[in-house]
């Protein structure tokens, strides 16, 4: 594998940042309502850790290491805000339903830790490859636990019914709404983790025979 | 002040921050293997956050808000909880070794804590006042301990139980936060 690709490909398995690393637990939990909202919140991410990714590498022989960490925050913030009046301007109906959560990307653990353990020590080119792959993974783990909770909690997919729900006695699907409250993010994160490790591990002992 | 009241209870548990509203998940999974490092975490977020939502509801009502700045609110608020974290540490090393001691590493880590970035922008959301303000991040940070208080003694005892080898490690930790997340429902009918 080529020196450029690598970082692209680890994030989105190896260094999974939502089952493997277990970064960025808060907006993953509490957006993934559905899967709609899980891609917004992904991409939205993905734009924010790329863009910062490409600005710290850039700066990263002119920023003193003293104060890098404040310096980094403040380049994040920056574009946090930037896309957060992208979203609400061009998406309205995306940034009533992630609310509170899209100017916390700015906490979210992803950034800053690729910030400080990747592009702050590596040229231009391989960080932007790592925010892109990173971001993937990041988008996909989350559009998979907003699907699942979307799809149990009530019976449909990107917003259109795809289990018809029972009504009247007719047979159909019953939905499940705790999947969608609180409780259910954290069962089906859970799971999805246990889900990950296993196929992981079985991958890993395939490698060994 | 029973309004005030209503607020704080709601903060505190019925809307516990960590497992209804999903702030502060980080150190809630990642510091709460004992009891005493959970504690000692929540007492740091406690003295942070209370001071946090002080200070930035004070910049929020007169220098952002009146200059028509608010646009720039994540930017100010997230410098200033890092500046004044920094701020605190200095200060506790100084005048109170004692907590500082005790506190030791959490204090840096609560910079990246989402709780006290919610709390503020939670603040100007809902247009608390000064006061409520800094009422209302005291008492979601005691949500915050209360919550990883309990998850840390949960986790303690999940140590001597046989967990299937595919659950360990984290997927038991988010199962155990999702009962309790059930339990914590039964306090909605509170307020």
């Amino acid at each position: 594998m080529s020196k450029n690709t690598e970082p692209l490909v680890n994030g989105i398995v190896k260094d999974n940042p939502t089952f493997v690393l277990l970064l960025g637990m808060c907006p993953t939990l509490a957006v993934t309502t559905s899967a709609t909202n899980g891609l917004g919140m992904g991409l939205s991410t993905t734009v924010v850790l790329v863009m910062s990714n490409l600005f710290i590498s850039a700066l990263r022989n002119v920023i003193p290491g003293r104060v890098r960490m404040p310096a980094f925050i403040v380049i994040v913030a920056s574009f946090v805000t930037i896309v957060q009046f992208l979203v609400q301007g061009f998406v309205p109906s995306l940034y009533a339903s992630l609310g509170i959560y899209i100017p916390l990307i700015v906490v979210n653990c992803i950034i800053l830790g690729r910030a400080e353990s990747f592009a702050s020590k590596n040229p231009v080119f391989p960080s932007i490859m790592d925010g892109i792959g990173m971001g993937i993974g990041f988008t996909l783990a989350l559009t998979a636990l907003g699907a699942v909770r979307e799809i149990l909690g009530a019976g449909q997919l990107f917003g259109a019914q795809i289990l018809p729900l029972a009504e009247d006695g007719s047979f159909g699907y019953t939905p499940i709404t705790i999947f969608i409250l609180a409780p259910g993010a954290f069962l089906v994160l859970g799971c999805l983790q246990a889900l990950f490790n296993k196929v992981r591990d079985n991958a890993a002992k395939k490698d060994k025979e | 002040m029973k309004e005030l009241l209503v607020i704080m209870i709601g903060s505190a548990i019925v809307n516990n921050v960590v497992l209804s509203q999903f702030l502060g998940l980080c150190p809630f999974l990642g510091v709460s293997k004992k009891v005493d490092t959970a504690a000692g975490m929540g007492g740091a977020v406690i003295f942070v956050n209370t001071v946090a939502s002080l200070v930035t509801s004070i910049i929020y009502k007169f220098v952002l808000d009146p200059l028509g700045f608010s646009y720039l609110q994540t930017i100010v608020f997230i410098v200033v909880i890092a500046a004044l974290v920094q701020f605190v540490e200095m200060f506790l090393k100084k005048s109170v070794p004692a907590l500082y001691q005790s506190l030791g590493v959490y204090l840096p880590l609560i910079t990246t804590n989402c709780a006290v970035l919610g709390v503020a922008l939670k603040n100007v959301a809902n247009s608390y006042n000064i006061l409520t303000s800094t009422l209302n991040g005291f008492a979601i940070a005691v949500g915050f301990t209360i919550a990883i208080v309990i998850m840390a003694g949960l986790r303690e005892k999940i140590e001597y139980n046989d967990v299937p080898q595919a659950f360990k490690g984290s997927p038991i930790v988010l199962i155990t936060a999702g009962l309790m997340a059930i339990a914590f429902f039964g306090f909605s009918g509170l307020i």
